[in-house]
Order: C-alpha cells, then structure tokens, then sequence
C-alpha cells in the first residue's frame, strides 16, 4: 500500500520520457546525434599547490561536456566511492568479487552508474605549473588495454586561468573522440544598451559567457551584427552618422574597413558570402528596402529581389553558396523564402502561418533556425528548426517570453538566441534540440547574439 | 659755453647796462605839472533803494510731464513783484506750483521806484519715454514650428498605405510645411518612419522605411518641394510608447516629423 504512490510516479515519469523520445524529430537527431551516452566524471584530486584549484578545474570540465549535448551525465551521487587516480589504479574484478569499489571499470558500467565512458585522472604541481593527467575510457570493453581512449598530461599556469584552459582542453579530448568540435575560444557578438539606456552599441563575449567587452563607442544606436566566416570582419547597422548605415570592422586590429554604402536612406543588415569575398544586405535605393550583393568594400553592389514589398535579413547558405534565405512581405505578414544567389527560384519556406523572421543557416546548409510567431499572437516569438528541403519544423521553445534571433555554434549543436523570458533581454545558448539552456548576460538588454569562431 | 660766464665778459655787460640807464635818466628829467581840481561832488537827494531779487528758483528745475516744480523767490525792496506766464503778481516773498505742460522760462520783474530787477527760471520738461514696445515675440524656432503645425500620421499594423485619416492631417499638414519651409529657406523636414514592437527589428526597419517614404511622396504630390524632405527609418528602436498594448501599438506605428536646419 505505502509503496504505491511511488510506483505510480514512476510509471507516469515513464510515460512521460517515452512520450518525449516519440516525438523527438528526425531533425533534432540529425543536429544532436540522438541517443546519448552516459558519462561519469568522478573529481581529479590535487596535491599541493594544485588541491586550490581542483574545484574550479572539475566544474569547467563538467560543465564543458554537459553543455555539448553529447551525453548523459550519469548522478554523481551513484558514483563508487574510491575511483581511480591514474590507469596503474585500474583492476581486473576478481571471480568471486562483486566489486572493487570503483577501481574496476565494470563498477562504472554497472547499475546504478551505468556509464559507457569514464573520465578521471588527477592534479598536480611541478615545476611551477599545474598539471592534470587526464584519462578517458570506454567501460564497456572489459580489457583495460582496448577499453582505453586515452591518457594525456595537460599542463597551464598555476592559477586560475590555468585551471580553466587545461579543463576546457581535456574536455575538448573528450568531445573529439565524438566528432564534436569544442566550442573554447569561439566568440558571441551581441548588442547591449547596458552602457545607456536608448543606446545600443556592439559587444562581444567568450562562448560561455565570460571576458564581455564593448567594441563600439558611438552613443547612438548600432545593432544587427555579422561576423564573417573566418570571424575577422564584423559589420553591423550603426545611425553614428545619421541614417542608419552599414559598418565594417576588422576584429583582428580592432579598426574600421571603408565601406561604401549606396546613396539610400537605410542600408543595413550586411552579412558576408561563406567564401568572405561579397556582402548582401537591405537598401532602400529603390524606395522598398530590397536585397543587394556588393564587393566587400560596398562596391558594385547589385540588386537581388525586385519587389514592391519588403525584403530583408539575406543569408548566403554557408554550405553551398548558392541559394539565399531571407525575409519578405511580398505575400503578406513576413515570412522566410529561399532563392537563388540571381533571385531566381523564389520559394516560400514558412507556411504563412504568422510571422517569421531571423533566418540563420546551419552550419552543414541543410537546415535554419528561425523565429517564428506560428500558434501565438504577433511578436511573441518563438524558436524553430527547419529542414530546407522538406520544410518540416521543430519548435524549441515554448512561449517563455519572447525568443529571437538564433545563431548557430561553429559545432552546429548549439544554439544562442536572445530571449526576454526573465524581464529583460537576455542572451542564452542551448543545445539545438532547445535543452541545456543557460544566460550568458545580466546587465541591461541584450540581443542579437551572432556566435563565431 | 664756459667761456661765456667768464667774469670778466660778466662784468663788461653790467658795466654797459649801467652806462645806457644813466644816459637815458639823464635825458627825460623835467617838472611836473599841477594835478587838475577835483570834480564836484555829486548833489545829494533822498532816493528810494532799487529792487533786489535774492532768488528765484525753480525745485525741482526738470521735470516730466504731467508732475509739478515749485517756483520759490525772495524779493527785497520792490514795490511789486509779478512772474508771467498767468501767474501775475506775486508777493515778494513766496512759491508756487506750477505744472507745465512744456518747457516754460518764467520771468519775474521787480518794479520799484529805485530800479526794476528781472530774473527768470526755467523749468524743464520731460516727456516721459514711451512705454517700451511689448518684447519682441521670439520668433518660434523650425522645431517649435513643426511640432504645432506639423501632426504625425499613424498607420496600420505591418502597413505603410496612407489611411483616410491620415490624408486628412497630411493635407493639412501641406500648407504648413510649405509655409514653415518659407520661413526658414535653408531647412528641410526629416520624416522619422516608426514601428511597433511586434515585427522582428529587421523587417521594422524595411517598414519604417516605407513609412516614411510613402508620407513623403504623398506629399511631394501635394506640392511640397521633394528636395526638402528627407527620410529616416527607426523601425521599432525609438518607440513613443512601451506598453505592449494595441493603444501603445498604435501610438508607434507613426510617420513623425522633424526640422532639420
């Protein structure tokens, strides 16, 4: 009797998994790689000097593998309680034992842990610097020698920073093994007007959230920004003289590249060819902001789309280079279309269900994310994921406030997006089947995220 | 020059000097005459003394018009005493206030057997200086100017057509804008296109772009000079309200006018 209810949780939390799985899209377990393994990462320990920073050193490697979707995290609450240090600690269980406390590598793969792979290793001062020997193996092989990945020494400052950079390279290892690049040293440019408020000027951060510095000082307004895809050029939309213009800036020497733009009272929207040699964007020349192609300097610029309606937000697929997705009222409330890099080939992609907007290729050129009114009223946005080919959807989030703007990581797994679900806007990242969401800013508003490598 | 002092050059020269005035002396001297009688002494008769004006003033001596100056005298020996301007005899010791309504000189006579005296005061009068002129009304500025004369127009959720009530306040807005322009011939008009919240940022700066270029190529039809309207797209970056109501939306969905000097 007193164990019923909890049989019946059980059950209902049962369903309730099943039920996700099932609807799980085809899409999410092409961008996600579907079912995930399991990892247990017991903490490294550190000897002296090197104990300070061992906290620090096993939260960054957690959170590195977490958030790259790749896998479960098994509790580690159920974790043996004496894991190995080094491979020497590693045994083979003896026939009658049931098990070694952790020191086995089936402890690992057994119930309640049920890892397939196991990371440890540990921390140590020499020489000045901090040193981790990290090992990762597979739990599922029993002989140690083919169940292992590998074992590397990691070594950085003794500090901090350090700890940070030999984490994030020991979980980079790890994510390699299966195919995902590491997202460590990737850069997010956003906009803020956290330096004033009617003001919006262009940031950029580190990938998780860290090192949020300000690149422009114009006390006006500049927004929309774009990164090429070698990330040394940004452009962005400023009204620092007036009309709203296009900007170019080098990332590299943190100065400003001439651009030209043409005699309109709006250009804007400037985003880059996967090949960093041409740029699109929206002018009004014509009267009806319309999309262009030009040199990357804004010469010969070339008009695109030949409306009497609204065309704007053009992106070049980063795969193929030869089709274009972009924003148009041509057939009423704005929608996303596709066409040819000549405007040939026009097609609608959104089904003209509300409004959609913030049209962002994936990395691989198959699919887009988006924002989408579709099932709310107009402006509450939400994030969606569409195969181009099929134009079949996923929605990602759910009507927890606004969500605009999404951008893809470099690894394609990931998304960042703005959101204003806490009060304000907010910059966030997520795995792109919309879980693992975190808030990389607090300060003001921020939006626009545009993640780069 | 030290040659010149020398004492014996001083002393020839004194020596001259004295030589000359004695020869002279020695020319002119002659006798005097006898000095002539004296005259007669004048025949004494009793006479009466002659008329003395001690003072005569005027206080204050300048006045403006409208206030009044008292004439103050004191007269000695005189059998009548009179000052003109209609005032007339007087005694010889008094005042009087006079308020004239220009400059006045009065003359006051003396009269007595003994010898008249006359004098005369002038009491100077001042218009007063004109009230100033109101202060000029500062000319009102271009965007004093256009924020009474000129009315924004609103529009339709994700349109930029010109509604009927909008041709309506275009219309009226032509004549002032066409005689604002007059007034300040080097200015143009900056048409602010804006947004509500809802479209994406993006697609808002498309549309407030048209808004503002459809507002002004009405009006280029209606005679207003092309050349002197600009344009500006803010999309939904400067909204005049941030409530996310229809009312609020409504109040950004706006074509906004603005100088430009």
């Amino acid at each position: 009797m007193k164990r019923y209810p909890v049989l019946l949780s059980l059950l209902v939390l049962a369903a309730a998994v099943a039920a996700f799985t099932q609807v799980q899209s085809d899409i999410i377990i092409r961008l996600t790689g579907g079912a995930r393994k399991v990892i247990a990462l017991p903490d490294f320990r550190g000897a002296g000097a090197s104990a300070q920073y061992a906290d620090l050193f096993n939260r960054v490697v957690f959170e590195d593998i977490e958030r790259s979707g790749v896998f479960t995290m098994a509790p580690k609450s159920f974790y043996p309680l004496n894991p190995p240090q080094t491979e020497r600690d590693l045994r083979q269980p003896a026939a009658a034992q049931k098990d070694c406390g952790g020191r086995c590598l089936a402890d690992w793969a057994a119930a309640p842990v049920n890892a397939d792979y196991l990371g440890f290793g540990y921390l140590a001062e020499q020489g000045g610097q901090l040193v981790a020997s990290g090992s990762f193996f597979n739990t599922r092989l029993a002989d140690s020698g083919s169940a292992k990945v590998f074992t590397r020494l990691y070594a950085g400052e003794l500090s901090e920073a350090g700890a940070r950079k030999i984490a994030h390279e020991y979980a980079a290892d790890i994510l390699q093994q299966f195919g995902v690049p590491s997202l460590v040293g990737t850069k997010i440019y956003f906009v803020s007007d956290r330096q004033g408020k009617g003001t919006k000027e262009i940031w950029v951060m580190d990938f998780d959230g860290s090192n949020q510095r300000r690149i422009t000082f114009f006390n006006s307004i500049s927004t929309m920004p774009s990164v090429s895809p070698d990330g040394r050029r940004l452009a962005f939309t400023t009204y620092a003289k007036g009309q709203p213009q296009i900007m170019m800036y080098s990332t590299e020497t943190g100065r400003f590249i001439p651009f030209r733009n043409s005699a309109a009272p709006t250009n804007a929207q400037a985003s880059f060819t996967p090949d960093g040699r041409h740029v699109l964007y929206a002018s009004s020349v014509s009267g009806y902001m319309q999309i262009y192609i030009a040199e990357l300097d804004g010469s010969n610029p070339r008009r695109i789309t030949n409306t009497r309606a609204i065309e704007a937000e053009p992106k070049v697929n980063p795969k193929t280079g030869a089709d274009i997705v972009f924003v148009s009222g041509r057939g009423g409330l704005q929608q996303i279309y596709r066409m040819n890099m000549d405007g040939a080939d026009v097609e609608r992609l959104t089904n003209g269900e509300g409004e959609a907007g913030n049209p962002a290729w994936h990395p691989e050129g198959r699919h887009i994310a988006f924002a989408w009114t579709r099932g709310y009223a107009p402006g509450n946005w939400n994030l969606f994921v569409m195969d181009v080919a099929s134009k079949e959807t996923v929605q990602l989030t759910f009507g927890q406030g606004r969500n605009e703007n999404p951008s893809w990581a470099p690894d394609g797994r990931h998304l960042a997006f703005c959101s204003n679900r806490t009060g304000s806007y907010q910059i966030f990242t997520m795995l792109a089947d919309g879980t693992g969401v975190r808030q990389l800013t607090t300060e003001g508003n921020n939006w626009m995220p545009v993640w780069s490598k | 020059m030290k040659r010149m002092f020398h004492p014996r050059h001083v002393a020839i020269g004194l020596l001259s000097v004295f030589l000359l005035l004695f020869a002279a002396g020695c020319k002119k001297k002659q006798p005097a005459p006898p000095p002539p009688p004296p005259p007669p002494p004048p025949k004494e008769e009793p006479k009466p003394a002659a008329a003395v004006i001690r003072s005569f003033v005027a206080e204050p001596s300048t006045i403006t018009r409208g206030q009044s100056s008292t004439l103050r005298w004191n007269v000695e020996n005189a059998t009548e005493v009179v000052i003109d301007q209609g005032i007339g005899a007087v005694p010889p010791r008094g005042e009087r206030i006079v308020s004239p309504s220009s400059t006045t000189t009065y003359r006051m006579t003396a009269r007595s057997a003994g010898g008249d005296a006359v004098a005369a005061v002038t009491v100077t009068v001042t218009t007063p200086p004109p009230p100033p002129p109101p202060p000029a009304k500062p000319k009102p500025s271009l965007s004093e100017r256009i924020s009474k004369e000129v009315q924004d127009i609103f529009f339709d959720y994700d349109k930029s057509e010109i509604r009927e009530d909008a041709r309506a306040t275009l219309q009226r807005n032509v004549e002032a804008i066409k005689a604002i322009l007059n007034d300040f011939p080097s200015a143009s008009i900056l048409i602010e296109g804006h947004c509500d919240e809802r479209g994406s940022a993006e697609y808002n700066l498309g549309l407030g772009d048209r808004r503002a270029n459809a507002t002004r190529e009405f009006l280029v039809q209606l005679g207003v000079p092309a050349d002197r309207l600009k344009t500006i797209s803010y999309g939904k970056e400067r909204p005049f309200c941030t409530e996310s109501n229809e009312s609020c939306w409504q109040l950004n969905r706006r074509a906004h006018f603005v100088g430009v000097e």
